[in-house]
């Protein structure tokens, strides 16, 4: 699949190290995307990478990525000026059960970086606010440094018919929020568990005992989505470098109903 | 007359206690109310009392010199505030500051310690929970210090 030319429209940086662009398509056009979905960015002459969409599905013609400088890719691509050109191909993979959560209560659970591939399922929920019970939000960052999107957060926290509740692991002084894991947040959270359909993205680890925490508030396993991620190359499930277990994360996930890979999860060889 | 038992046996902390468990803390119990930037306790003070949050939050701090108070926790409605009334020397080992308007119930320590030396069944009840609580923060703590959010690949 030849990547497509899109233009950086903007770019605003979101924490020290990561970056948020907005993309048009060089010529026209759009591209149609679900909540969870990625794309494969390329940056000329340096390499591709996949990166989570992380915009309004709603705006096909804008496309939304947000980027943390990790490596040389990822580092060209937080690089990138307004007007610079990059290769784009995508969106590819399952996402978020957003049509299948009507009905239900929906606790969005996000660490660190892990609130961009969530974001584009809550701007779907908000968009469509009447077909859904509780919505929570519940994102934990590093430090109040780390929080991506604050003022759309800010935004957020405002609405009376989202929960938004955010925590950071450490903080000075200035900080009037919450300290501690994400996970501590689950216990007080105002969700109805045999009716939530929760949605999960961030480091390994905090998925694993955020589950942990939700199964505790008895949230069953084929109730919980998570994002996984892994080494993803081709984004068609030919390369083999994503596979998990008999799955490729490219092209059967990147997100998966938490009871059909439960057996893997705890894999630590996988 | 109105009592403090309904509200105690609300409190996740103690629901399910028997009701003449729940009447013995009564009578150690009083209602407190802390404004936003007021301290519960400070470092060092005696502990002599612990906090069952109705609602506001309450941050745990300590004074780092060359950067001033630093936040290590904060808790909630729900949540209970403070276990060093449990264990010799019963001293304060952090500052805790509400952050908002707080409403608590506080359960004096001196009293619940004799109270559970008479009282082993209670004694042992309470032990059970504040158990559970100092685990869970353990292992919330064991987190914080994974520091999970540091070097994650990019999305």
């Amino acid at each position: 699949m030849v990547p497509r030319p899109w233009r950086v429209l903007g770019r605003r940086q979101e924490t020290r190290d990561t970056f948020t662009l907005e993309l048009e398509p060089v010529g026209g056009g759009d591209m149609r995307f679900g909540p969870g979905q990625f794309n494969m960015l390329y940056v000329f002459g340096v390499g591709e990478v996949p990166i989570s969409i992380s915009g309004d599905p709603a705006r096909p013609a804008c496309l939304v990525h947000t980027v943390r400088a990790v490596g040389s890719v990822t580092a060209a691509v937080c690089r990138l000026r307004r007007g610079d050109v990059l290769g784009v191909r995508g969106p590819f993979g399952h996402g978020w059960p957003v049509a299948e959560a009507a009905g239900e209560d929906v606790v969005i659970v996000a660490g660190g970086i892990g609130l961009a591939p969530l974001r584009p399922a809550l701007y779907h929920l908000l968009a469509a606010r009447e077909k859904y019970g509780r919505v929570v939000l519940l994102y934990g960052a590093r430090t109040p440094q780390d929080l991506l999107y604050a003022r759309e957060i800010e935004r957020w926290r405002g609405r009376f018919d989202l929960d938004v509740q955010v925590t950071v692991d450490a903080a000075t002084g200035g900080w009037r929020g919450n300290v501690g894991v994400v996970t501590t947040l689950i216990p007080g959270a105002r969700f109805d568990p045999p009716h939530a359909v929760a949605l999960i993205c961030g480091p390994e680890v905090m998925m694993r005992f955020t589950i942990r925490e939700l199964q505790a508030r008895g949230v069953g396993p084929a109730r919980m989505f998570i994002s996984m991620e892994r080494n993803m190359q081709c984004a068609l499930g030919f390369c083999g470098h994503c596979q998990f277990g008999p799955a490729f994360v490219c092209r059967d996930g990147p997100v998966f109903r938490f009871d059909r890979i439960q057996g893997m999860f705890g894999v630590r060889e996988i | 007359m109105h009592t403090l038992e309904p509200i105690l046996a609300e409190h996740p902390f103690l629901k399910g206690l028997r009701p003449a468990q729940l009447q013995v803390l009564v009578g150690c119990a009083s209602n407190v109310r802390l404004d936003a930037g007021q301290y519960v306790f400070r470092e060092g003070e005696e502990a002599n009392r612990f906090y069952i949050l109705r609602a506001g939050r309450v941050a745990l701090e300590v004074f780092v010199p060359g950067r001033g108070p630093v936040v290590i926790e904060t808790v909630g409605e729900g949540d209970v505030l403070g276990w060093s009334w449990l264990f010799p020397p019963y001293q304060w080992h952090f500052d805790a500051r509400a952050l908002d308007l707080t409403r608590a119930i506080a359960l004096d320590g001196d009293c619940l310690r004799r109270k559970c030396e008479e009282d082993h069944d209670l004694g042992y009840e309470l032990l059970k929970r504040f158990a559970q609580v100092i685990m869970h923060r353990l292992q919330a703590t064991r987190l914080q210090l994974l520091d999970v959010y540091g070097h994650a690949p990019a999305r």
